[in-house]
């Protein structure tokens, strides 16, 4: 235990990285706003931050993933121009994605041969599997050099991954949020093994917006916040307290928008989940034990952190996602086996967190992919023709609504993302839907956009309609909802009226650290 | 209201005149290479391609005969053309046409004592179903997810020449041949036009592109059909039944398959011939995928692969020169077309 103070370096070197005034622009975003942080050998540095606070980004900037915009990186006090992960590597930074990079098919040991810079041409595979058995004893790396990749858990591929940096020669670990694949019990493995390392003089980055984690594992804490440093602590200074008003501090209360009472809680909900639970497929979260309403002129606002059922939540309402155990009822009725037709028949709107993907066809017309949820009230004579004159009218009347305007001529794919998100919300809005799920939806809007798309949500309430609004901007959900759950490992682990709480509280169970300690203010 | 179908050509005719001289040019690529072939073999590729012209266009009966190699093929290049809308990739028509075939023999052999009227439209009623239950298997495991189609269609291929030859060999063999049935009697075959071999099919199978054409640009169902084919995932939580869609599209592409297999052994050759097809299935492959899956494409390009068909038949017998041989002009010329994306993305991003 080195618990030192957040300035002073742990040993008595200089710092091994230094990142001095580094920013990184997207369209539209600053993901990174001028970040310095230095990190020293021998320590194991945490990265902490909510989504998009632009923790990801920093890390692939260092590691010469993306071309950061200005900003200087500093290894061993020498300027280094990393601009390529070859590069990076070159000078000794290794990264351990999210999604894990072995190859299936192959085994450990050829994986890690792939990965060595020096590999001769004929190669002697049994001399690695020796050197990646007494490095995995070394460091309680423990994996059979000679199994496939595609028989071993992730958290042994993991182990994997961080041998392969080792025998490259990394002196400088990243590790983008590797507890997020990991069983409990394999975090705290992972921690020791960290641990380990930097005893070794490495340096080691991690990244997670777990503060249980953070508290667990971590020598020193750079807290990110919507892409700009928001503080700095070390593990002696930093309690739980502290590290969420550094995340999510904010004042809502100066937050206004126009949301009279509708009164509504009494009726009879439009939307009620009984006990719902899904199986998880491959990269999908199962959900569990889901008890939700949602009732008309009644908005129910849905934070977490993005990854934890969010997609699954919106899937399984809509009927694209199976419920495993449970029930589902729309209006009384249950719908717990309906097909996503008969769902949106019944007037259920759906906005996904993913327009391209998840809702538009991009090489047919505007026109086409408005008509193409509601085709059963747009054809004319059974089907033999469409009436394309009602499409254009009601979409028309839809913008005019919202104030947006987009073409409705030629392909989906010529719209911008911005436009390709108004025409969802435009096509799903158009039918004065009683059941709105609503993911995201001001990403990728500009300010102006947003408000309106915000503001349609707000008539759809005013009107009677439910909405569920899955947002991972805590602003959003203070702001339009009556209600909020939180959504966290796929269970619904908080209940709140946004009067009745504040972002620090809500934030304390997007991040998981309910569990240790028991409280739920 | 043609304006949210026309996605294909928005620049209008200029395009399709620089579209029109790409393929003539590709076109005239093939037939230079295949004339270098011809030129190494010691044949006059001149004289060989003035041979196919004239054997084929240069007369009335030639024009005949390409319109009989012709109207299968229309029917199997659509049997493809169709699933690949979907997303789909339909190998089977060959083995769909077998079973296609079957069937419509066997209610030829069985109820040859029917009028015409009743026993044709049955047998391309049982046509339809022999090649539509061919396709059942595919289209549900894909449907589920389980195994590619063209996996399956592909596979199902060697199956259906293996059925139709055991009931061709162990139970309805003419008492003369093994590889037999008896011949059809004259109410079990469709009526022949204008006194060439050409027969009603040829009408059949233009109609059918025509009614295609306008199922995918007018109907509700071509949108969701088209949907699908763009983006599956969008498409299912639009809340179109895709699996559905995926199955039954399958069945009618088998059907199609399977009424060119009933308009053979009716039309063609007025008996079930065990291995009768040669490929014909394999042959809608091609002719769909160098037509990109466009009814009028499908048209034209199968009207041109019907005259170098015809035309290789008779190169064979006054040039000497081998029937396969052709295959090589016809590889090349798929060979050439499939080359075509490339050129075309990379004016776009000139």
């Amino acid at each position: 235990m080195n618990a030192v103070s957040s300035g002073v370096p742990p040993t008595g070197d200089g710092p091994l990285l230094r990142v001095r005034g580094l920013t990184k622009h997207f369209p539209g975003v600053l993901a990174n706003d001028s970040i310095s942080f230095d990190v020293f050998p021998g320590e194991v540095h945490a990265l902490l931050g909510e989504n998009g606070a632009g923790k990801s980004t920093l890390v692939k900037c260092i590691y010469g993933y993306y071309r950061r915009d200005a900003g200087e990186i500093l290894i061993d006090g020498f300027a280094a121009d990393l601009r390529t992960p070859q590069e990076a590597r070159r000078r000794r930074i290794g990264m351990v994605f999210q999604n894990l990079t072995l190859i299936p098919a192959l085994t450990v040991v050829e994986n890690v041969a792939l990965f060595l810079p020096d590999l001769p041409i004929v190669m002697d595979l049994p001399a690695i599997a020796g050197e990646l058995e007494a490095l995995g004893d070394r460091y309680h790396l423990r994996v059979d050099p000679w199994a496939h990749v595609q028989d071993l858990s992730i958290g042994q591929q993991q182990k994997a991954e961080l041998l392969k940096l080792l025998l490259g020669q990394a002196r400088i670990l990243i590790l983008d949020e590797p507890t997020r694949v990991l069983a409990p019990h394999e975090v705290e493995g992972l921690f020791q093994v960290l641990a380990h390392l930097a005893a070794d003089g490495l340096a080691v980055i991690f990244i997670t917006h777990k503060l249980n984690e953070v508290l667990q594992g971590a020598d020193r804490i750079t807290v990110l916040r919507q892409g700009r440093v928001a503080g700095r602590l070390s593990r002696a200074e930093a309690t739980e307290d502290k590290l969420l008003r550094l995340m999510f501090e904010r004042d809502f209360s100066s937050l206004s928008i126009d949301r009279p009472a509708t009164g509504a809680s009494a009726d009879r909900p439009i939307l009620e989940l009984r006990g719902v639970a899904t199986e998880a497929h491959g990269a999908t979260i199962a959900l569990r034990q889901i008890d939700l309403k949602i009732h008309p002129g009644e908005i129910v606002g849905v934070a977490g952190v993005s990854g934890n059922g969010q997609r699954e939540l919106g899937d399984v309402i809509l009927g694209d996602l199976a419920c495993a155990r449970g029930s589902k009822w729309l209006y009384g009725k249950n719908v717990t086996h309906a097909a996503v037709g008969e769902m949106r028949r019944d007037g259920v709107g759906f906005i996904p967190e993913d327009p391209l993907t998840m809702a538009v066809v991009p090489m047919l017309s505007v026109l086409e992919n408005i008509a193409v949820t509601r085709t059963d009230r747009y054809a004319l004579e059974g089907g033999l023709r469409m009436d394309w004159r009602a499409v254009r009218l009601d979409a028309e009347d839809a913008m005019q609504q919202l104030g947006f305007s987009f073409s409705l001529a030629g392909p989906a794919r010529s719209l911008s993302g911005g436009n390709l998100q108004r025409m969802v919300i435009v096509r799903e809005l158009s039918h004065d839907p009683q059941l709105i799920i609503a993911s995201y939806i001001t990403r990728g809007l500009d300010a102006q956009s947003a408000r309106a798309a915000q503001r349609a949500l707000l008539q759809a309430r005013a009107r009677g309609a439910a909405v569920l609004l899955i947002s991972e901007d805590l602003e959003e959900i203070f702001l339009l909802s009556d209600r909020l759950v939180v959504l966290y490992g796929g269970r619904i682990v908080g209940r709140f009226r946004p009067e009745e709480t504040g972002a620090v509280a809500v934030g304390r169970l997007m991040t998981g650290s309910q569990g240790e300690n028991g409280r739920a203010d | 209201m043609a304006e949210p179908t026309d996605r294909r050509a928005p620049a209008g005719p200029r395009r399709i005149l620089n579209g029109g001289l790409r393929y003539a040019a590709m076109a005239a690529l093939a037939f230079v290479l295949f004339g270098v072939i011809l030129r190494l073999a010691g044949k006059d590729p001149l004289q060989a391609y003035r041979d196919i012209f004239t054997s084929t266009l240069g007369s009335a009966y030639g024009i005949s005969e390409v319109f009989v190699t012709m109207t299968p093929l229309l029917l199997t290049a659509l049997a493809v053309a169709l699933p690949s809308r979907l997303g789909l990739i339909n190998v089977g028509g060959e083995g769909q046409l077998y079973m296609g075939a079957l069937l419509a023999t066997w209610a030829a052999l069985r109820f040859s004592h029917l009028p015409s009227w009743l026993l044709l439209p049955m047998m391309i009623v049982l046509g339809m179903i022999g090649g539509g239950l061919w396709a059942v298997p595919a289209g549900y495991l894909r449907a589920k997810g389980i195994v590619n189609e063209t996996i399956t269609t592909l596979l199902l291929n060697v199956v259906a020449p293996s059925i139709v030859a055991f009931f061709v060999f162990g139970f309805w063999h003419s008492p003369m041949d093994t590889n037999k049935t008896p011949n059809f009697v004259p109410a079990a075959r469709l009526p022949t036009l204008f006194g060439t071999r050409v027969d009603l099919s040829l009408v059949i199978g233009v109609g059918l592109l025509a009614l295609f054409w306008f199922v995918m640009t007018r109907t509700r169902w071509g949108l969701e059909m088209r949907s699908i084919g763009g983006n599956p995932w969008a498409s299912r939580r639009n809340g179109i039944p895709v699996q559905r869609y995926i199955v039954g599209v399958m069945v009618v592409a088998g059907g199609l398959a399977g009424l060119a297999g009933m308009a053979q052994v009716s039309g063609y050759y007025g008996v079930l011939l065990a291995n009768f097809s040669r490929g014909l299935g394999y042959m809608g492959f091609l002719v769909s995928w160098l037509a990109g899956g466009s009814p009028l494409g499908i048209l034209v390009t199968s009207f041109v692969v019907a005259v170098i068909l015809t035309g290789g038949n008779l190169l064979q017998l006054t040039r000497d020169v081998p029937y396969s041989v052709i295959n090589i002009l016809l590889a090349m010329t798929l060979f050439v077309v499939l080359a075509r994306p490339r050129f075309q993305r990379r004016r776009k991003t000139a």
